[in-house]
C-alpha cells in the first residue's frame, strides 16, 4: 500500500509542473495577448430605440416609393430582382448593395431603424466616411411626415416579409458574402461558383470575380479575408464579439458593424464551422467511445500486472 | 554450417535459422529489470508508442499532403481536415502526439536528472538521450514548417535567420538554407524531406542506439542502488522470484508498462479529441502572409524556454547563451562531479539544484510566450541568468558532495 501511495505522490507532482506550464503558456498568456471583450448580447442599446409602432402597409409604400430603398437594393422575395448585376453594381458603389428580402430576420430592429437614418454613424464607419467621402447609402431623411413614424413603418415592413427561418448559409450569405469569399464551400463573392463544362467557361468566370474582388479592394483598403478556416483560426468569443462589433477588436477596421442579431450570429457561426471545422460533430461523438475504450484497456492491463506481479512479491 | 534438423514447430523451423530464441530471451524474458521503480520507468514505453503513433498517423498524413507553397495549406486544411475520411483523427493524433511526445521527453529527462541515472557507465544513455532530444526538435520544427500557415512562415523566418549568427551577418548562409531570400517554394520542399524522410531514419537508429546504451550499465532504479544483475537474476532463474531484486523485461516489467500506457492514452485521447488546440495553433490556421506579420511570433510551447533565452541580450550575447542553452544539457555527465548515483533528495545541494532547474525552466516556457514588456522582461532575464548560473555552480556543489 505503501509503494502505492508514493507513486500517486509522484505522479501528483508530476501533475502539478504539467499543469503549472499548461496554465502558464495558454491560459495565461492567452489572456495577456488577446483584449478579452465582453458581448452585449447585440441589443445594439448605443443606438435609440424605435418608439413607434410601424404599419407593414405604409412601410412597403416607403421601401418602393419616396424612401427609393430598391433604386439600389433587391428584394427577391418579392419579385424585385436587383436594379443592377453584381459586376455594375461593384462598379458603382464599391461592394454590392444587399437583397432586403432577409433583412427583418438577420438585423436588430434598432439596428435597421438607425441604419437608415444614418448608416455611417450606426455602421461605426465614421473614420473611413465624412462629407467629402461618402458612403453609398445616402440616409433617409424623410418622405415629409413624421420620420421616426416612417422608418419604423420600413421596419415593420422588413419584418413583415422575412421568412420565420433562415438557413446557416443563407444568414452567412446574405450577412456575409458579398465582401468575404469562402474556397472551402466554393464560394465567392459572387455567391455560389456553378460548375462548367469547358475550362474556358470556368476561367472567363474567375475572371468576372477577379474583377469584382479588384473594386472591393478599393473600396475596402483590402481585400477583405476569405473566411474558410476563421472559424479554428479565431476563438468563438473573438468572432462573435466581432461580428457584434468589428471596432472593438481592431480600431479603424473598415469592416462595418453589421448589426446581427444573437440568433443570426449563431447562424453564420454554423456555417462558419461547417466550412472550417466539418468533423466538430463526428468528432464529439467518436471521441468519449474511444476514451471509454482505454478505460477498459487500462482496468484489464491493471488486473494483468497484479497477477503479473503477485508472483514477484 | 550448422546442422539444421527437421523443425518441430514453425517456432523451432524459425529459431534454427534465425536464432529467435536467443533474441528473445537477450530482448525480452532475460533482459533484467530491477524492481525498485516507478511509473517514470515506463515513459520510455510511452515515448516508443508516441514515435509509433507518429509514424503510422504521418504515414497517412503523407497520402494526402502536397509540399507545395501553392497547395500545402488547403491539402491539410481542406483535404485531410475535410475530405478525407477520418482524416481529422490522423492529424490530430500527429500534432498532439508530437506535442504530448516533448511532454514526455521532458518528464523522462528531469527523471533521469532526479534519480542520477546519466552516470557510473550511464553516460552513453543520457547522450544519446539528447540526442534524440535534438532529433525530435528537428523534426517538429521542420514538421511545423508543413501546413503552410502564417506561424510556419514566420517561425521559418525567424529560426532560419539565426544562422546568420548575428553580427557576422552571414546571410549567405541563411539563403542556403532556404534556398531563396525568403522562404518559399524551396523551403518548404527541402523541410518536407528532412522531416518525412531524413530526420525519421536518424531517430529510427538513434532509438536503437539509445535502448542498446542500456545493455551494459542497465536501467536505473529509485534508490541508485548498485545491482548485481548476474546474481540476482540467477536468483530468479531458480525459481526465487520473489527475492529477486530483479524481474523480467517481458513480461513482468511489460504488464506494467502497459497499465502506465493505457492510463496514458486516455489523456492522449481526451486531447485527440477535446483539447487539441494547444497543438494546432490558430495562428497557424491563417495562410502563409509574407506581408502581414502575425503581432506575436513565439515557437511552440517545448522551445519556449531556449527561445526565452534569447531574448533579454543583445543580438550576439543572446545568440550565445542560446547556444549554450542548446548544448549544456548534453555536458550534464560531466558536469556532475559527484560519484553518487542517488534521488536527488538524498544528495544535499543537488536536491536544491535540482528544482531551482525545474522551476526555472518552467519559469522561462512561460515567459517566452508572453510578450516582452514590463515585468515579463524582468523576470525573463532573471530566470536566464539563473538557468546560466546553475551550469556554472553545479561542478561546484556537486565536488563539494560528500561520497556515500
Amino acid at each position: 500500500m505503501n509503494k502505492i501511495n508514493k507513486e500517486i505522490q509522484i505522479l501528483l507532482v508530476v501533475i502539478f509542473f504539467s499543469l503549472l506550464v499548461y496554465g502558464g503558456v495558454e491560459t495565461y498568456a492567452h489572456k495577456v495577448m488577446h483584449k478579452h471583450v465582453d458581448s452585449k448580447n447585440y441589443e445594439y442599446t448605443d443606438l435609440p430605440a424605435i418608439t413607434k409602432t410601424g404599419d407593414p402597409v405604409a412601410g412597403a409604400a416607403l421601401v418602393t416609393g419616396a424612401a427609393a430603398c430598391t433604386g439600389c437594393h433587391g428584394i427577391k422575395s418579392q419579385d424585385m430582382p436587383a436594379p443592377m448585376d453584381a459586376a455594375t453594381a461593384v462598379a458603382s458603389y464599391g461592394v454590392t448593395p444587399p437583397d432586403l428580402s432577409t433583412a427583418g430576420i438577420l438585423y436588430e430592429s434598432n439596428f435597421l431603424a438607425a441604419l437608415i437614418k444614418d448608416p455611417v454613424a450606426t455602421l461605426k464607419l465614421e473614420h473611413k466616411f465624412d462629407d467629402t467621402k461618402m458612403h453609398p447609402m445616402t440616409a433617409f431623411s424623410g418622405a415629409g411626415g413624421d420620420l421616426d413614424q416612417e422608418v419604423a413603418d420600413i421596419v415593420a415592413y422588413f419584418k413583415s416579409i422575412a421568412p420565420q427561418e433562415i438557413t446557416p448559409k443563407q444568414a452567412y450569405e446574405d450577412a456575409c458574402s458579398r465582401c468575404h469569399e469562402m474556397r472551402y464551400m466554393k464560394a465567392t463573392q459572387l455567391g455560389d461558383t456553378p460548375t462548367f463544362k469547358f475550362e474556358k467557361d470556368a476561367l472567363a468566370y474567375r475572371v468576372k470575380v477577379l474583377e469584382y474582388q479588384d473594386t472591393l479592394k478599393g473600396y475596402m483598403g483590402k481585400l477583405p479575408p476569405d473566411l474558410s478556416t476563421i472559424i479554428v483560426a479565431r476563438s468563438n468569443s473573438f468572432l462573435t464579439t466581432f461580428i457584434e462589433d468589428p471596432q472593438s477588436h481592431l480600431k479603424g477596421t473598415s469592416m462595418p458593424r453589421v448589426g446581427l442579431t444573437a440568433d443570426a450570429t449563431d447562424k453564420v457561426m454554423t456555417h462558419l464551422t461547417h466550412s472550417g471545422d466539418p468533423a466538430k460533430e463526428i468528432r464529439n461523438s467518436l471521441g468519449w467511445k474511444v476514451i471509454l475504450f482505454f478505460i477498459i484497456f487500462s482496468v484489464l492491463a491493471y488486473l494483468w500486472k497484479q497477477s503479473v506481479w503477485s508472483k514477484l512479491h | 554450417m550448422a546442422k539444421i534438423r527437421k523443425a518441430t514447430s514453425v517456432g523451432d523451423w524459425l529459431d534454427q535459422r534465425l536464432a529467435t530464441e536467443t533474441i528473445k530471451k537477450v530482448m525480452a524474458t532475460e533482459y533484467w529489470i530491477p524492481k525498485n521503480i516507478n511509473f517514470l520507468w515506463a515513459m520510455g514505453m510511452v515515448l516508443a508508442v508516441l514515435f509509433l503513433l507518429l509514424v503510422i498517423s504521418g504515414i497517412f498524413l503523407l497520402m494526402y499532403y502536397k509540399p507545395d507553397t501553392a497547395l500545402a495549406f488547403d491539402s491539410v486544411n481542406y483535404t485531410i481536415m475535410a475530405e478525407v475520411g477520418y482524416g481529422w483523427l490522423w492529424r490530430h493524433i500527429h500534432a498532439v502526439g508530437s506535442s504530448v511526445a516533448f511532454l514526455i521527453i521532458y518528464i523522462h529527462m528531469f527523471t533521469a536528472i532526479y534519480y542520477g541515472s546519466y552516470k557510473n557507465g550511464r553516460e552513453m544513455i543520457w547522450i544519446s538521450g539528447m540526442v534524440l532530444f535534438i532529433l525530435f526538435s528537428t523534426a517538429a520544427f521542420s514538421g511545423y514548417m508543413l501546413p503552410w500557415g502564417q506561424m510556419s512562415y514566420w517561425a521559418g523566418m525567424v529560426i532560419t535567420n539565426l544562422f546568420s549568427a548575428g553580427s557576422l551577418e552571414l546571410h549567405g548562409v541563411v539563403e542556403w538554407i532556404r534556398g531563396d531570400y525568403v522562404p518559399g517554394d524551396a523551403f518548404l520542399t527541402r523541410f518536407f524531406m528532412i522531416h518525412v524522410l531524413l530526420i525519421p531514419l536518424v531517430i529510427m537508429g538513434a532509438i536503437g542506439l539509445h535502448f542498446g546504451a542500456l545493455r551494459i550499465p542497465h536501467v536505473n532504479n529509485q534508490d541508485g542502488e548498485e545491482i548485481d544483475f548476474d546474481t540476482e537474476s540467477a536468483k530468479y532463474l531458480a525459481g526465487d522470484t520473489k527475492g529477486s531484486k530483479v524481474m523480467r523485461f517481458q513480461f513482468d516489467f511489460l504488464s506494467k508498462d502497459i497499465f502506465v500506457l493505457g492510463v496514458f492514452l486516455v489523456f492522449f485521447f481526451y486531447l485527440v479529441f477535446y483539447n487539441f488546440t494547444f497543438a494546432l495553433d490558430p495562428v497557424n490556421l491563417d495562410p502563409a502572409n509574407g506581408l502581414k506579420t502575425p503581432p506575436h511570433i513565439y515557437p511552440e510551447w517545448y522551445f519556449l524556454w531556449s527561445y526565452e533565452i534569447l531574448r533579454p541580450f543583445s543580438k550576439d550575447a543572446g545568440l550565445i547563451a542560446f547556444g549554450f542553452a542548446q548544448v549544456i544539457l548534453v555536458f550534464l555527465p560531466f558536469l556532475d562531479r559527484s560519484p553518487n548515483v542517488a534521488p536527488a533528495n538524498r544528495r544535499g545541494l543537488f536536491a536544491i539544484w535540482f528544482w531551482v532547474l525545474l522551476i526555472d525552466m518552467i519559469t522561462l516556457t512561460i515567459m517566452g510566450k508572453l510578450p516582452p514588456e514590463g515585468i515579463f522582461n524582468v523576470i525573463g532575464a532573471a530566470a536566464t541568468w539563473t538557468f546560466l548560473g546553475l551550469w556554472v555552480v553545479l561542478p561546484i556543489i556537486t565536488m563539494l558532495e560528500k561520497k556515500k
